[in-house]
């Protein structure tokens, strides 16, 4: 418990630390940004205390808000995603879900895929349109949501597979 | 009562999303209106001394292209020192006796956006340095924004790549003003509107700041003219302006302070309330 508590402080610390000071300077073609600190939301254990779980996912988007002074766009979108995961989690995963705790490393590469998809495009819109604010720019929300999920997504998915420890 | 509480019980996930939500959503709306966003800054102890530990290590990286900067604009006040007509004993300038009414601070750039739509810097100076709100920012090239947080040692800059950044500028060759806007779309390119349309707008006339918000001085250089259509009512240019600052790549900036900004805003106050 405490090695997994343990894991659980470094990888959001670590993950900020990567989004703050590396992936926000990316700007791929201009405006295209990765978003992959929403990896500690999607690989928190199941089986947990989920007030606790919500509370930890707001206070990451806050941080991530505080570095990059965007008022509370983060903190929203991770608190989002983090109350809607079990019916993602049950959605992509199906009856696994019901009856045993997944672990992550394990699971079937297809239904892996598909929640990491729907969990990023959720986040993605409610960041950018919250960001833009705007009805009028509706299409430039959209844009940027398309293209930074597909961006996430990729770099999501190589770096589960990366540091997933083969226990099958 | 019992019934209550058993609800907020059953409910309580809920509740709190709905309460972390609201939360978040009032700092998002705050930091859309100018100077509201108290809390959620990165002018602070921490995440100012994060960017500042980096930029120290990222500045060796680009010190080529700093000093070619440097040196551009040094040769650019030479020629004016040199070659303006009043060229009397330039040693005796005084800062005492020297009419002037902005004081100028060196900083440095640590943290930039351009990619977002809500752009804010974070540059090395701070109160203790006796910046405050509404100072103008530049660079040597052109206009870059204005401060909004200060803590002890940083301060964030509202950028003009700031969809909710609003500053007074003007054709250079005649004395239409503006407002300078951003529609957020590139970071090269700001829009000019509320020009009228009887001002003689031509592609490749440059835009400077117009002096009328005592924040900037008059004629500091913002951009030229990429082109230009005239609004919905057909009243006013809406023009799009090429800027002279790379805003991408911006390290040394230069702070403005308006010694008589208290003296203006007063005598502006007591005329409106007459």
């Amino acid at each position: 418990m405490n090695s997994a508590l343990y894991t659980h402080i470094m990888r959001f610390i670590l993950l900020s630390g990567l989004q703050v000071l590396v992936l926000n300077h990316i700007n791929f073609l201009g405006y295209i940004n990765p978003y992959i600190y929403i990896l500690f939301i999607m690989l928190f254990p199941v089986k947990n205390n989920r007030t606790l779980f919500i509370f930890l996912s707001f206070l990451l988007g806050l941080t991530i808000d505080i570095f990059t002074d965007s008022g509370g766009i983060h903190a929203a979108a991770c608190v989002s995603i983090a109350y809607v995961r079990p019916i993602v989690l049950k959605f992509s995963f199906g009856t696994i879900y019901e009856y045993q705790t997944i672990k992550f490393d394990t699971v079937e590469f297809s239904s892996k895929f598909t929640y990491i998809v729907i969990m990023t495009v959720i986040h993605h819109l409610i960041l950018f349109s919250l960001e833009i604010f705007n009805i009028s720019k509706v299409i430039l929300t959209f844009q940027k949501t398309l293209f930074s999920s597909i961006f996430t997504i990729i770099l999501c998915i190589m770096i589960s597979i990366i540091f997933s420890r083969k226990t099958k | 009562m019992q019934q209550i509480i058993n609800f907020i019980i059953r409910n309580k996930t809920f509740l709190l999303f709905l309460l972390l939500f609201s939360i978040s959503l009032s700092f998002t709306i705050q930091s859309h209106s100018y100077h509201k966003s108290r809390f959620i800054n990165s002018a602070n102890f921490l995440t100012g001394g994060v960017y500042n530990y980096i930029s120290n290590a990222n500045r060796y990286f680009s010190l080529k292209k700093q000093n070619d900067l440097l040196s551009q604009e040094n040769n650019q006040l030479k020629s004016i020192l040199y070659n303006s007509k009043n060229n009397k004993d330039l040693v005796y300038i005084d800062s005492l006796s020297f009419n002037h009414s902005y004081k100028f601070t060196p900083g440095i750039v640590l943290k930039n956006s351009y990619s977002s739509t809500k752009n804010v810097l974070l540059l090395n100076k701070g109160v203790s340095d006796s910046i405050k709100q509404d100072f103008g920012v530049i660079s040597s090239k052109g206009i870059v924004g204005i401060i909004d947080h200060t803590s002890k040692h940083y301060s964030t800059v509202l950028s003009i790549l700031n969809t909710s950044s609003k500053i007074s500028a003007q054709l250079k060759k005649t004395n239409h003003f503006g407002t300078l806007t951003w529609n957020g779309v590139s970071p090269f390119f700001a829009q000019l509107v509320d020009i009228p349309k009887i001002a003689p707008v031509i592609v490749g006339d440059t835009i400077v700041t117009s002096g009328r918000s005592s924040i900037f001085p008059k004629g500091i250089p913002v951009g030229t003219i990429h082109d230009f259509k005239l609004d919905v009512a057909e009243n006013y240019y809406e023009i799009n302006i090429k800027l002279f600052n790379d805003m991408t790549n911006i390290e040394y900036v230069y702070i403005i302070e308006n010694i008589d900004v208290l003296e203006i805003s007063n005598l502006l106050k007591t005329s409106s309330n007459e």
